[in-house]
This record gives structure tokens, C-alpha cells and sequence, in this order.
């Protein structure tokens, strides 16, 4: 039996009337790979937290090597030895790698860093656990993937005989997720212990030897990986049956929206685009997969008319468009999902009527001679709530007040209540549960079923697949060929993404 | 210690915050009444009876209270879109300075007529005055608090070079200040024998103009989406650069209104000592009231009683009257923390 080296007892964390976790305990076995499984909103994060003493819990201890963990000190889950890979990294982007990693391993009144030591240990490292890094890089410029790693090696140069990982493969392409789970079957057999954050049940069987399931803040089931099937860990995550639409076979309408060879300013964050043309048709899902930052950034900002193409032209319905802003691209009847739906979808102190009405408050239907229309506002807001089934206390309360999932389904029914011939969706189901994913793609098929052109922009590839007509790959701003329904394979997709052109690498 | 958000205030909470912050402001200024010597009970009576203890006591505070309506209208309209525009009296000079140009005999109109023209003059100057900053803003990304705080500085400073130079009265016995402007120009005034004038209305009627642009509008909608979020605005559509511009002319322009009801209403001419900052103490007034434009009535009224009530109490209980000043400023620091409060619930751990 091998040794028991972190135990958490009855933890439970309550944020107002919230109860985040409650009361969960699990242990840790030397050399084992628990992954913690669950929908989003489930609580893996913050116990998470509590455990790195992010959080403090409302009851309940953690305890490490037999030691308790005082609350609230993450120097002392450090200490202790455990290392958190987060899900949105922790790096400064302006140092270089080595920098990054011994930031804070040492006196804040040393003088200097010893380099030539710390660069000798990350090397060793590297070449030991498959974690190909150059120490002396500045952070900035590294992909995603080497970030990640970036994040493993402060962890092992910290001496982390624990491993938290939050979600790490949402950012990576299947091949890089593969590296991953090669680095993390070497550190296991040098006796690392792992605990593995995802709600992506396909990974969880690969690198797990066991899974616990946490659904609405309980710990739910526990089951060793080999023993278990994802049919059973499907039902237990969820809860219940949810069922997604059936994508049904629809003709090709005519040309809604193009870009003829498009090119965009660089950005801040991701690249720009690089002569990209794309034709979107009616009733077809176009689907864009592409690890993030490679131009997906700049071809929704052009949808949604918030950036002006530098080369080429936007041509909707057939016509060249003259001058475009995000009022042009809502008159010519594009609707937009944005990414980020707290920072660009919704005004957080804003009311609910006064959020829904954001891209239309100019039309007769809400004001008259500069005059708002208020109640016909809020006659509009009860619409959407009662339409899009959201749960929301009234049309008067804060937007900021609501889910995740409640706060889509206003943005999408903004967006889908003027009949639409174009829709950008950009990450439309991003950290929702279930339940509200089946929903959004049910309205994203009924608009295709009307006859709407839809790109979906999605970093999770199972959506793209499941809804997408066609696909198309994004790679440093640069668009692959078209693909229709099941043309290419998993991996022939995950090569793209990752900048191979298919056939090569293979 | 943590701060969470919280829901939406509920109306109580909207008036008690204000409320509770006043009264810590009380607290607080008490502990230096007893230090100078004085009981704060007796203190607090004789402000309180210095600014509305008779009528003519709350015609002075409210003579006094104008002004600051105009600059907390001004602040009030600016914060609501986070235009930080700090230089209310600048803007309030600006107002001033062109109502003594145009109304020392160069338009020889019957009033009706003259007094329009002027109060558009005087807000075409302070729009102007504060569109220069907000283009600074939108364009090249400069702090609007740096610019329309520094603009104070120059414009006292060029009014004072008008006042020694081409503006100075020639029968000013060598005073810096401007010749008087003529009687029909000059607001009436509201009760005779006291210096209450017509300003006190427009400034209400003004209030409640902006309350209806705030609530009503589109341009209204648009200022507070733009103030809590440029991002999501322009997102779905909002021109938050043009925006910005017509709260930048709206916001000076109140602030110059300011300055030509202290003019045409009160002094008759124009000197250094027109304002003692009612610019700034806009701030206070427009943060007491919570941006609120039927609020900054209320506040600018409780803010002017402050200072009338002290000059009174000054004389009397021999407690200088620079504790209106500290009270004033106390006022603010109170009140932004309960502002935080509406939004935020705080957590010990």
C-alpha cells in the first residue's frame, strides 16, 4: 500500500448562499493519477483553490505528508510541496523562462540570481520529463504548449512532489495533449502524485488510475479508471440525461458573407490575418478549429465589425460593403456571440432590459426622436426570458447577477431575436454546463434549419465536429481548405492545428 | 479582508449610504471642533442656524448652492460616462469670462433676447473648453484628469492677464477685475432683498433636464453604457468616441452655466475671487449625490449650508470656518467609501 500523501476531510465552501463544495474528502495515494471530474460550476476549481490555499474553506483541513496545511497560505502548500499548473497561466511575459521559474524560489534580498545553476537544474529537468523549453526565452513569445510546460517546470524546479493540473489540455491540440500525458506517466513513475482537473471524459480514461466526479459541489462517485466505463461517468457528471439535437442533412443555400483575401492589422495577442478567403452559405455551419491566438481573434472582430480589413474585401449578400462598423455589420443582419461574454457581451451593471436592447436601441421599436422606449425595452427583456427559458429574478436585475448559462442564452437571444442571416459564434458554450450547451447549439441548428450562415469559432474540436457542415483550420492567421462532414480525421485536424499540412507528419 | 459584489442597492440603502456617510463626516469633524476648544453639539447648532436658521439665512445657502448645482450637474453628467473632468472651474471661469465680454455693452439686446444668447455662449465656451481634453482622450490616449485639472491652472491665470490687461475696468481704482455688466444682462432676482437670483431656477430647471437626458434618452442610455463599459459599448454598436464628445459639451457646458449665473446674477462683473473652487467641490457635491442629477440639488443645498453655516458659526463660536472645508472634503473621502459599500459587501477573515 503505498503512502497516503494528501487528504482533504470534509471540506465546505459556501459563497453566499452558494455552496461551492460540500463537505468533500479524498485522498491521494503516492504515484497516482486521480482526475477530478466534473461540469463546470462543479466545484473542481475551488476546491482546487482551497487545497493551494487560494481560498479559505468554511469547514474542513487539508493535509499534506501528514502535516495539516494552515488555511489561506499558498507559500505553505508551496513548502509543502505541491505545485498548481493553473488553467490561465501565472506567467510574467516580459521575463524569460528561467527568470520565471526561479522567480521566488529565492530571498527577495538576494542579489543576484544564480543563472548558470538554475538554468543547469531546468535543463535537467527538461531533457528528464520531455518538457522542451528554452530556458533563456522570453515568456511573450512562446506557444501555449511551451507556457504550459513553462508552468510544469516551476512546479518540479520547486521540488513539487504533488501536481495539480486545472483543465490543461483546453488549450492545447490533441497532439501537444498527447506530449502531456507522455510527461505526466514519466513524473508518475518517479513517483510523483497527480491530480488531473477536466470535464472531457475521453482524457480522464486515458491518464487517470482513478476518477472522482464532483456535480453541483458533492462528491458524487469515485470509480477506479480501469473498472469504469464513460457511459457510467457520463451519467454520474451530469446527472441526467441530456440530450443534443440531431444535426439533420440541409441543402446549400446561397452565399451570405465573404471575405476575399483578407488581411488585418497585427494585434496585441494572436495573429492577424494573412489573405484569408472565406465564403459562408446558408444553412451551413462553417466550423473554425485552431489552437487560440492564431487568427481567430482577428476573423470574429471582423464579423462583428469591430476591426476594418487593411487588404482584400467583405462582401455580404452579394455586395461589396463600403464602410464597416459593429452598427454596419448588425444592420446587414449579422449576429454576433462573443467570445467573452462578461468583458464584450454584456454590461455587468447594467440591467438585464438595458443589455438585451444594446444593439438595437436606435430602432423605432425602442426610441422615438432620441426618446427611449422603456417599456417596450422591458416588454422585450420578459420576451427573452420567457423565450430562452432564463432564470433571472427580473428584467431590472444586474446582468452580472446571473450564470453563465442564463447570461449566454440573453446574449444569443439579442443576437437571434432580429432573424439573423449571418451568425458569428464565437466560443458559444465555453464554460457552460451541459444542459445550456445542448441549448445554444439547439438555437445555433434551428437558425441553419432557417437557412442562417453560421461560423462557429470553437477551441473545443468535439463541438466543431459534431455541428459542423464543414471545417476549416486555423493556423497563424492563414486558413486551411474546406473539409465537409467527416472528410478529415481527429488527428488529420489536430495536424493542422498544430501548422503541418496533412499528409506530412503522418 | 476581501470585497465581494454584491446585488443591485435597493432604494433604503441609496439613501442611507449617503446618509451614514454625512453623519460619520460629523463624527469625524467633532474631534477637531473639541480640539479647537469648542462643545461640537453647540457648534453643530450654529451651523445649523447660521444656514437656515431665518430666511435670509436659507436664501444665502441657497444663493450659495447654484453654483455647485451647476458644477455637481457638470461632474455628475462627465462621471456617469467615466469622464474624469476635474476642471469644473475652469469651465465655470470660461462661462464667466465670455458673459463679461459679450455683456459689457458689446450686444446692446433687451434682455429676453440677450440673456439666451449669453447662457449659449457661456456653454459653447465650456464645451469647448472640455472637448479639447476629451479629444486628447479618444485620440492619443491622454489622462483626462491630468489635462482638465491643469486647464484650471491656465485659465485662472489667463483671466487674471485679461483682468490686469484689455478686461480691467477703467473705473476699477486699479483693481484687477472687469467692468460691470449692463442691467439687462443681469438676472432678476428672485425675493427682493436678498441676493437669491433667477440662476437658482435655471439651475433647477437645468437638473432636471439632465435627470431627463440621464433616465430618458438615447444619449443617455448611451453615456452610462459607454461609462460602464466602452468595451462591450462599441461592441454592440455605440459610438463611444462621439459620445464621449457630446458628454464632454454637455458636461463643460453646465459647468459655464455656472459661471455666467455667478456673474449675471450676482457679482455683475468678473474677479479672481469669482469661485472659491466651486469646481471642485462639484466633486463633492456630484459624488454625495451619487451622480444622481435630482441628487446634486439636494447636495449642492446641504454642501452650501455647510459653508454659510460656518462663516455664521466662525464669528460667533470662534471655531474657524476652515472647518467647513475639512468637513467638505471629509464628505467626499466618506462618501466614495460608501459608494464601495453599495457595491461591495466586505469580508473579514
Amino acid at each position: 500500500m503505498a503512502e497516503t500523501v494528501l487528504r482533504l476531510t470534509n471540506i465546505t465552501k459556501r459563497f453566499g448562499p452558494l455552496v461551492a463544495n460540500d463537505s468533500i474528502s479524498l485522498e491521494l495515494q503516492e504515484g497516482e493519477v486521480i482526475a477530478l471530474l466534473g461540469e463546470n460550476g462543479a466545484g473542481k476549481t475551488t476546491l482546487m483553490n482551497i487545497l493551494f490555499g487560494h481560498y479559505v474553506a468554511d469547514e474542513g483541513s487539508v493535509e499534506a505528508f501528514g502535516k495539516v496545511l494552515p488555511a489561506g497560505d499558498p507559500r505553505a502548500a508551496l513548502d509543502a510541496g505541491i505545485g498548481m499548473v493553473h488553467q490561465h497561466f501565472t506567467l510574467a511575459d516580459n521575463m524569460t523562462v528561467l527568470e520565471n521559474i526561479a522567480l521566488g524560489t529565492q530571498s527577495a534580498w538576494s542579489w543576484k540570481l544564480d543563472r548558470s545553476a538554475a538554468r543547469a537544474r531546468i535543463r535537467q529537468l527538461s531533457t528528464d520529463f520531455g518538457l522542451a523549453v528554452d530556458p533563456d526565452r522570453i515568456v511573450a513569445q512562446l506557444s501555449v504548449g511551451e507556457r504550459q510546460r513553462v508552468e510544469i517546470l516551476k512546479a518540479l524546479y520547486r521540488n513539487a512532489r504533488i501536481l495539480i493540473l486545472d483543465e490543461p489540455t483546453a488549450v492545447l491540440t490533441p497532439l501537444e495533449a498527447d506530449a502531456l500525458f507522455a510527461t505526466l506517466k514519466m513524473l508518475v513513475a518517479e513517483g510523483m502524485s497527480v491530480i488531473f482537473i477536466s470535464h472531457k471524459l475521453h482524457e480522464v480514461m486515458a491518464v487517470s488510475n482513478r476518477v472522482l466526479v464532483l456535480r453541483g459541489g458533492k462528491m458524487v462517485g469515485g470509480r477506479d479508471t480501469a473498472g469504469a466505463t464513460r457511459q457510467e461517468l457520463a451519467a454520474l457528471m451530469v446527472g441526467q440525461e441530456v440530450s443534443f439535437p440531431p444535426v439533420e442533412a440541409m441543402p446549400r443555400g446561397p452565399e451570405l458573407f465573404s471575405l476575399e483575401n483578407v488581411s488585418t492589422a497585427p494585434r496585441a495577442g494572436g495573429s492577424p490575418l494573412q489573405d484569408v478567403s472565406i465564403a459562408l452559405h446558408g444553412g451551413v455551419i462553417t466550423g473554425l478549429a485552431g489552437v487560440s491566438g492564431n487568427g481567430q481573434a482577428a476573423l470574429a472582430a471582423l464579423l462583428s465589425g469591430t476591426e476594418k480589413p487593411v487588404a482584400g474585401s467583405i462582401r455580404t449578400g452579394g455586395a461589396t460593403v463600403s464602410s464597416w462598423s459593429p452598427r454596419e455589420a448588425v444592420a446587414k443582419g449579422i449576429a454576433r456571440v462573443p467570445e467573452d461574454r462578461h468583458a464584450v457581451g454584456s454590461i455587468g451593471d447594467m440591467s438585464v432590459t438595458e443589455n438585451v436592447i444594446s444593439e438595437r436601441y436606435r430602432s423605432r421599436r425602442f426610441s422615438r426622436h432620441g426618446i427611449m422606449d422603456w417599456k417596450a425595452a422591458r416588454a422585450f427583456a420578459e420576451e427573452l426570458i420567457r423565450d430562452y427559458d432564463v432564470k433571472c429574478p427580473s428584467p431590472e436585475a444586474r446582468i452580472r447577477l446571473l450564470s453563465g448559462g442564463n447570461m449566454q442564452k440573453l446574449i444569443l437571444g439579442r443576437a437571434l431575436d432580429p432573424d439573423p442571416v449571418v451568425i458569428l459564434a464565437n466560443q458559444p458554450t465555453r464554460g457552460l454546463d451541459v444542459g445550456a450547451v445542448a441549448y445554444v447549439h439547439k438555437r445555433l441548428l434551428e437558425a441553419r434549419a432557417r437557412g442562417a450562415a453560421i461560423l462557429l469559432i470553437s477551441e473545443d474540436l468535439d463541438e466543431i465536429l459534431r455541428l459542423s457542415d464543414e471545417v476549416r483550420v486555423i493556423y497563424k492567421g492563414k486558413l486551411s481548405s474546406a473539409s465537409l462532414r467527416g472528410e478529415r480525421s481527429v488527428r488529420e485536424i489536430g495536424e493542422l492545428m498544430a501548422g503541418h499540412s496533412v499528409g506530412e507528419a503522418a | 479582508m476581501r470585497l465581494e459584489p454584491k446585488p443591485a442597492p435597493t432604494l433604503i440603502e441609496t439613501i442611507a449610504y449617503p446618509l451614514g456617510a454625512v453623519a460619520v463626516t460629523f463624527i469625524l469633524a467633532s474631534l477637531l471642533v473639541l480640539a479647537a476648544g469648542a462643545s461640537p453639539f453647540s457648534v453643530f447648532a450654529l451651523v445649523v442656524k447660521g444656514a437656515a436658521g431665518s430666511r435670509f439665512a436659507i436664501m444665502e445657502t441657497l444663493t450659495r448652492a447654484t453654483p455647485l448645482i451647476f458644477t455637481g450637474l457638470a461632474v455628475a453628467v462627465a462621471f456617469r460616462a467615466k469622464l474624469w473632468n476635474i476642471g469644473a472651474e475652469a469651465q465655470l471661469y470660461a462661462g464667466a469670462l465670455i458673459t463679461v465680454v459679450l455683456a459689457t455693452g458689446a450686444l446692446p439686446l433687451p434682455a429676453p433676447i440677450l440673456i439666451p444668447i449669453l447662457m449659449i455662449a457661456a456653454m459653447l465656451a465650456g464645451g469647448l473648453l472640455l472637448l479639447g481634453p476629451a479629444v486628447l482622450k479618444t485620440r492619443l490616449g491622454v489622462d483626462e484628469v491630468v489635462t482638465t485639472l491643469l486647464i484650471n491652472f491656465i485659465m485662472l491665470l489667463f483671466v487674471s492677464m485679461l483682468l490686469e490687461g484689455v478686461l480691467k475696468d477703467p473705473m476699477g481704482m486699479g483693481w484687477p477685475r472687469s467692468p460691470k455688466i449692463i442691467a439687462d444682462a443681469q438676472l432678476p432676482k428672485l425675493i427682493a432683498r436678498t441676493r437669491l437670483h433667477l440662476g437658482f431656477l435655471i439651475a433647477i430647471v437645468a437638473a432636471f433636464i439632465v435627470w431627463i437626458i440621464i433616465k430618458k434618452t438615447t444619449l443617455g442610455y448611451e453615456m452610462r453604457a459607454v461609462g460602464h463599459n466602452p468595451e462591450a459599448a462599441r461592441f454592440a454598436g455605440i459610438p463611444v468616441n462621439r459620445v464621449l464628445m457630446k458628454t464632454a459639451l454637455l458636461s463643460g457646458g453646465l459647468a459655464a452655466l455656472g459661471g455666467f449665473s455667478e456673474v449675471a446674477g450676482l457679482k455683475n462683473n468678473l474677479t479672481l475671487d469669482l469661485s472659491p473652487g466651486f469646481g471642485y467641490t462639484g466633486i463633492v457635491v456630484a459624488m454625495l449625490a451619487m451622480l444622481n442629477p435630482l441628487g446634486v440639488v439636494l447636495a449642492a443645498v446641504f454642501v452650501a449650508g455647510i459653508f454659510v453655516g460656518a462663516d455664521a458659526m466662525s464669528r460667533t463660536a470662534g471655531v474657524p470656518s476652515y472647518i467647513a472645508d475639512v468637513m467638505v472634503a471629509t464628505a467626499l473621502l466618506t462618501m466614495v467609501v460608501a459608494i464601495m459599500m453599495t457595491r461591495f459587501r466586505v469580508r473579514w477573515r
